[in-house]
Parts: C-alpha cells; structure tokens; sequence
C-alpha cells in the first residue's frame, strides 16, 4: 500500500489514525455497559448514606487513593488479610471509583468494623499513636472542623442523575437524615436505617451526642470508614454463578 | 476562520479582545458568585489572566509576519524549565515525606495525599506538556516550511496551557480534585483545557494546511496522533457532572467497574501518547538533527507508528489484573501490552540507528548523549511494562513500589531526559546564539541525572519486590507471616535511597535552569569549542550544513 497518501493529506492522516485509536477502547469498555454478567447481582448494596457519602467526598478530597486501595484482588494472600475479594457491585455506586493503584497502606475494601471509632479516632489525629511505625499523615483538623452539608441535597440530586438509585424520598429527606446518623436512639434514626439499612448510627468521632450537636467531618469520614465492604450479604453470594472469577 | 483572520489583522485582534473580554467577565462573575473558595479563586485567577491579555493584545496590533513565529515557542520552552525544576522538587519532597512522615506537617495543604498529585500533574502536565508545546511547534514550522497560522491563537495556547496548570495545581493544595489518578482536575478546569486543546490541535492542523513541502514529516504524524487521541481521552475520561455550576464539585458519570476500565484506558494512554507518541516525535526531529544524520529507517517508521498507536490504546487493562474487572477484559489486556514490545523497540532502534556513522558524537556531545541515553532508557522500561503486564508478574508487583520505580525509568530516563537534550538544542537555536553557555554544566546535568535514576529506580524495585513477596509470604503453620506495617518498615531504607536519588536529579534540573538562563541571557560561551557546530542557531552555523530532517 502506498503510504504517501496519508503523508500528503493531513486531514486523512487525521482520520486513520482517529479509526485507529478508537477500536480498542470500544472494544475493551463498551461490552462492560452491556454484558449482565460484569456486575454481579448481589444482596445488600444501597446507596450510600447522605454523611456516608460526605464522608466519601473528604476521603477524595484528601487523596487517600494516593495510598490506599479499595479492591482486594482474588489472591489468596489478599483474600487471607482483608477478606472477601472485592465484587464489581461492591463499587457499583461508587463516583468516583476509588480502587486505586498503589497499597503504601493497607487495602481499605473492607475496613468498616475492623476497628473501633475510637482508634480511627486517634489514629486520624496522630496515626503513630496507635501504628507506632505509621508514615501516614497525621489529619487533626478532620475533629475539629464542622461538617458543611449545606449542599448535600444538590450532591444526592447529582449522583441521582448520574444513576445511584437514589429515591426523591431518601434526596428530600438529605439533610436531616446526616444529623440523624449521629442521634442515637431518636426517631430520625430509626427512619435513617429504614432507609438505609445496616447504616451505622453514633458519634463517630469520640464527643457525646445530643440534641442540636452537629457533626464533623470526622464523623462523615470515620462513618465511611466503617461501613466500607459490610454492605454485601457473603451468605447468599454464590461464587460459582455466572460472575466466576 | 483563522486563515481569514491571518489577512486582516484589525478582525483578528477585535477577536481575541472579545474573547478576552469574555473570559475576563466570566472570571469576575465567578469570583464573586462562585460557591466554594476554590472557585472564587479560579474566576479571580481566569478574570486576571484575560484582562492581562486583553491589555497585551490592545497594546500591540501591529502583527510581525516575517519567518517562524517563535515566542510562543520561547515561553513554552522557558514554562518547561520553570515547572520541571518544581515538579521534580515536589517529587522529592514527597519522597522524603515516605521516609520521614514529620514531613507533612500535619496541616491539610501539606499532606501526601494532596501533593503526590501536584508532583505528577506538575511533571507529566506542566513540564511535558509544556516540551510537547514547544517542540511541536518548532518542529511542525520547520517540517513544513510555514509560520504558524493566526495572530493570537498560539499564543493563546501556550499561555492558556499555564493558565490550566495554575488551575489545576491550585485545585489540589486546596482539595479540589475529582479523585482520579492524573485526571485529577475538576470539570471546569477540564474544560478550559479542552478549549486550549482544541485550538492546538487547529493550530497544529492549519501549519501543516500551510506547508510548503509535500510530505509530512514521520515527527509530525506522532504529534497529531499524540494531540486527537489525548483530546478523545481527556474528554471521555472526564465526563461528569457538577453539583452546581458555582462550585468545583463534581460526580463523574460512569462508576466501579466501567469507571476503573475507562480510566486506565485513560491512564494507560497518557503514557502511551502524551508521554510516548509526543516525545516519539521529539525522538524523530532532535536526534537526526543533533547528529546530523538521516532516520534510519523510513519503512521501519511507518510500521512502528501505525502498530504502536493501534495496540496502546488496548493496554489499559494490566492496571486491573485479578480486580472485579471481567477476566476477559484483563487477559485482552495482558495480550496486547505484550505485543506492544514490538512496535515500542520498533521506535527505539530507528531512534539508535539513526546515529549510525556518527556514533562518536556520543562521547563528545553530552546532549546526543541525554538523547541516546533516553533512548536506551525507553527500551528498557517498554521491555520491563510488557514484562509487568503478565498477570503472574503482576500479581507480584501490582499495589507496590515496583510500579513506581517502572513509571520512573520511564518518566525520568526517557521523558525526562529527551525532554533535557531537546531543550538543549532548542535554547541556542530559539535566541539565536552560537552555543549553550556551557556544554560542561550538560556533562554534569547527564551524571546527576543518571546516576540520580539508577539510584531510583533500584531502590524501587527492592523495595517493590519486597513487600510484595512480604505480602504473600506464609509461616511453617500456614499463617501469613507479615502484618502490613511490617512491610512498611522493611522499606524505611529503600525509601531514603529514592529520596536521594530523586535529589541528584533536582540537583541536575536547577544545573539545566542555570545554563538556561545564562544562555538565554547571552551571556558567552565559557565552552564554545567542545560544542559540536549544530549546538548554534541555524543562521549562525555559516559553511554546507546537512539538513536531513527538513
């Protein structure tokens, strides 16, 4: 083939190379929206609860990703240490996904209720305190800094839009329902795990709950934490169906 | 429209001022109705950037048609020197917050999660992108024997690309980041990217529309193809959606599964075509230049371009072995990264054998030396990728310092360094001086930096493969024998060793930022005869000179 065609007409070098670029990645991401079998049906998932999802927002913004990963590979050493290997459903809601790519610390798939409030606690204020060999950063500010959820509403809007099953009930409902997560045993509580079940409901981050006691974002990030992978419903998953890794 | 606007300069000018005026009261609205900091920082940022250029454009009408337009090529060369030396700094300094933790300084702006992103989009963004800039407008100028077309529209490139690095570097400190790896910018810094974007790939478009030689040159098919598929990347990758239109947040459309997919698509292929298509082409005009010989292979040129642009873009799934990604989707992967070994030493041997009969310029030109050492430097790491992309080898190094140590050999031995011998070239050739200001400080920019990464990049495979063999390691009564901050400790030394790796190689930057700026200074030549003829400006060369690349 003559090859000076597309060295003499720049806007056919332009379409060759657009052709040529583009079958991979077509080939490779267009499937995973259409085969069933690329996520798996599973019991348990939900939406994130509105402090939950706060609490997601401030593990972005601090670029945890940058060191923790959240996908436990279907190794057996991975399995052993952190638990079940991570399902595609388990980060089906997940905007950003947040798998990551390096482990400088240990994978946080499935850290929710490994440990208490009180050393994520301590350990966000000064991780040496309770890993004495730590090379995380310390984040005191987190306990001290009220949470801002003036937006939260907007923020469930948008991930409604962008497709987390999200109810105009659970959207409405926004606000009260991240004050409602750190008032134990009040009826707003009670309607915060009817609509988000197994949401966990305390204060988190070590002061005493109460009326008119608002969170931080402590609270949001250390109740991320501690749900993170305690969704799924291992019993009723079966390994062997069509989702076979 | 800008080869209209070229023949009336009144138009042109009226249209970059509205333009300018436009972004200038867009940012002045933001600023003072945005609804987070970040944002009213960024309209203040945006408003003051265009009255500046506005004020410019008002200040000098008069349009200078003669030769190449080369200040804009000036600003992109010196932007590169500029935001490397911060990158490699920032890069350092996080490294040495892995040996030493106190480093972080326990306030939010400072922390490593923060600044790791800064270090990456600060060397791969500002400083790459900024040589990809200035080289691809040099070499598309000379290649086709035509001046850039428009009268603002690559000076709008260029200062609208620092204008996004600000942007984005500011977004990060202050926690404004939508959470995926080097693609970390938020939506309405993505979009202002995509605007200067699209008028590069224009500008880029309209000089080779204007040549003047028949042929397009083999540097140039690796730029185009570096400039549409970054645009097709950097576009899908970043779809999303803000929580409002006030503010920087935003919730990116796909998630999971999809999401990881396309972002390693993404994230694989800014390797392959920002820091690979793109540097390709530097390969392809600077060392037949520097050496003054001829590509080696025209036929070889062809196969290896066509062959690595079709197969990089299915590589993207060796990031996501034994994920919840489909297996199909991995060993797809894992096949394709293997066999873009072939078309990757492709590209390495036209590049060494081009100095075929000239292999003594390698002892006495310390910049053909940062050229062939690149070289050598991308065949090893595009043998070690395919290498890791195994899903065996993988499974060891995958999660660990190995990967880092790779991007490195990567990014420091061949970016890096293709990068060091290009801006070399290009200083004296852009201010018209007869030589570097001194040849002697490149000799010790060359130690520093290779030793620098050898130094790197061993400490990283240690460490990479320690942990990861820590990780998997089991006792004589089948428990795992390591906890997790166990491997951490283990890695205290190697991380030092990387640190002061990394510091050679800053040292060697600021080394390149001084003899830069005394050359462009122009200051004299303390070394004028070590420097082979081609190290002067073209018109300065004087005698036959051989010009095989244009």
């Amino acid at each position: 083939m003559n090859h000076g065609i597309f060295e003499k007409n720049s806007l056919i070098l332009l379409i060759g190379i657009l052709i040529v670029v583009s079958i991979g990645g077509i080939v490779q991401i267009a499937p995973l929206f259409m085969l069933s079998s690329t996520i798996e049906k599973v019991e348990g998932m939900r939406p994130y609860s509105p402090l939950e999802q706060a609490g997601r927002d401030i593990y972005v913004r601090e670029g945890c990703y940058n060191c923790h990963s959240q996908m436990i590979r279907s190794l057996r050493d991975e399995v052993e240490r952190y638990g079940h290997y991570s399902l595609a459903a388990e980060s089906m809601y997940d905007h950003p996904f947040q798998w990551s790519s390096k482990r400088t610390g240990p994978d946080l798939a499935r850290i929710g209720g490994k440990y208490s409030d009180a050393w994520h606690t301590d350990h966000m204020r000064y991780p040496k305190s309770v890993v004495p060999a730590s090379i995380m950063p310390a984040y005191p500010h987190l306990e001290k800094t009220a949470l801002d959820y003036a937006n939260i509403q907007d923020k469930l809007k948008t991930l409604q839009l962008v497709g987390v099953p999200y109810t105009d009930e659970m959207i409405a409902k926004a606000a009260a329902d991240v004050e409602a997560q750190i008032a134990p045993d009040t009826d707003a509580a009670k309607e915060l795990v009817a609509r988000y079940p197994k949401a966990q409901v305390r204060k988190f981050d070590g002061q005493s709950p109460g009326e008119g006691v608002k969170p931080t974002e402590l609270d949001a990030l250390v109740a991320y934490l501690q749900m993170l992978g305690t969704l799924v419903d291992f019993t009723k998953f079966d390994a062997s169906g069509p989702n076979l890794r | 429209m800008s080869a209209i606007a070229a023949e009336k300069p009144a138009l042109n000018n009226a249209l970059a001022m509205g333009s300018a005026a436009v972004f200038a009261g867009l940012g002045a609205f933001l600023a003072l109705k945005g609804v987070d900091p970040v944002m009213n920082l960024h309209g203040a940022v945006l408003a003051a950037a265009s009255l500046l250029a506005l004020a410019y454009i008002f200040t000098h009408p008069a349009d200078d048609k003669s030769g190449y337009l080369d200040g804009p090529i000036r600003v992109a060369t010196l932007a590169a020197v500029f935001w490397g030396v911060i990158g490699f700094a920032a890069g350092d300094f996080i490294a040495w917050q892995l040996a030493f933790p106190a480093l972080n300084f326990d306030l939010p702006w400072t922390t490593f999660g923060r600044l790791r992103p800064l270090h990456t989009s600060a060397v791969i963004f500002a400083f790459g992108g900024n040589v990809l800039l200035a080289t691809s407008f040099y070499v598309v100028q000379r290649t086709s024997r035509a001046r850039m077309p428009g009268r603002w529209a690559p000076w709008f490139v260029v200062w609208g690309y620092q204008l996004f690095i600000v942007l984005a570097a500011t977004s990060y400190i202050l926690g404004a980041t939508q959470g995926k790896e080097y693609a970390e910018p938020e939506w309405h810094v993505d979009l202002w990217l995509t605007i200067v974007w699209v008028a590069y790939l224009l500008v880029f478009l309209g000089t080779l529309w204007k040549r003047e030689e028949p042929h397009i040159y083999v540097a140039n098919w690796f730029y185009l193809a570096f400039i549409v598929t970054v645009a097709m990347l950097h576009i899908v990758n970043n779809l999303t959606v803000p929580v409002s239109f006030l503010g920087t947040q935003s919730y990116p459309v796909m998630a999971g599964v999809q999401a990881a997919m396309t972002q390693w698509w993404y994230g694989h292929n800014a390797v392959g075509f920002f820091l690979t298509a793109g540097f390709l082409g530097i390969m392809y005009y600077f060392v037949p230049k520097r050496v003054e010989r001829p590509v080696y292979s025209y036929r070889l040129s062809i196969v290896h371009f066509w062959s690595l642009i079709f197969l990089y873009i299915w590589a993207g799934p060796h990031h996501l072995h034994y994920t919840a990604l489909p297996e199909w989707a991995q060993t797809l992967g894992m096949t394709f990264s293997i066999m873009l070994w072939m078309p990757s030493w492709g590209g390495m041997i036209n590049g060494l054998m081009t100095l075929s009969g000239a292999w003594d310029r390698l002892r006495t030109d310390p910049v053909v030396r940062l050229l062939v050492v690149s070289i050598a430097f991308y065949g090893m790491s595009t043998f070690e990728g395919p290498l890791m992309s195994i899903k065996a080898v993988n499974s060891l190094s995958h999660y660990t310092d190995w990967t880092i140590g790779h991007v490195h050999s990567g990014a420091l031995g061949w970016v890096g360094m293709v990068s060091f011998g290009a801006i070399y070239c290009l200083v004296p050739w852009l201010w018209k001086r007869e030589g570097l200001y001194s040849i002697k400080l490149v000799e010790w920019h060359f130690w520093l930096s290779t030793i620098g990464i050898v130094l790197y990049i061993t400490s990283m495979w240690v460490a990479g493969i320690t942990q990861g063999l820590m990780w998997r390691a089991y006792d004589n009564l089948g428990f795992l024998k390591y906890s997790f901050i166990e491997t951490v400790e283990a890695l205290h030394w190697p991380y030092i060793i990387r640190a002061v790796g990394g510091l050679l190689f800053v040292i060697g930057g600021f080394v390149m930022a001084y003899n830069v700026w005394r050359t462009v200074r122009g200051d004299v030549p303390v070394d004028l005869k070590d420097q082979p003829r081609v190290a002067a400006a073209p018109e300065l060369r004087g005698g036959v000179v051989a010009v095989p690349a244009e």
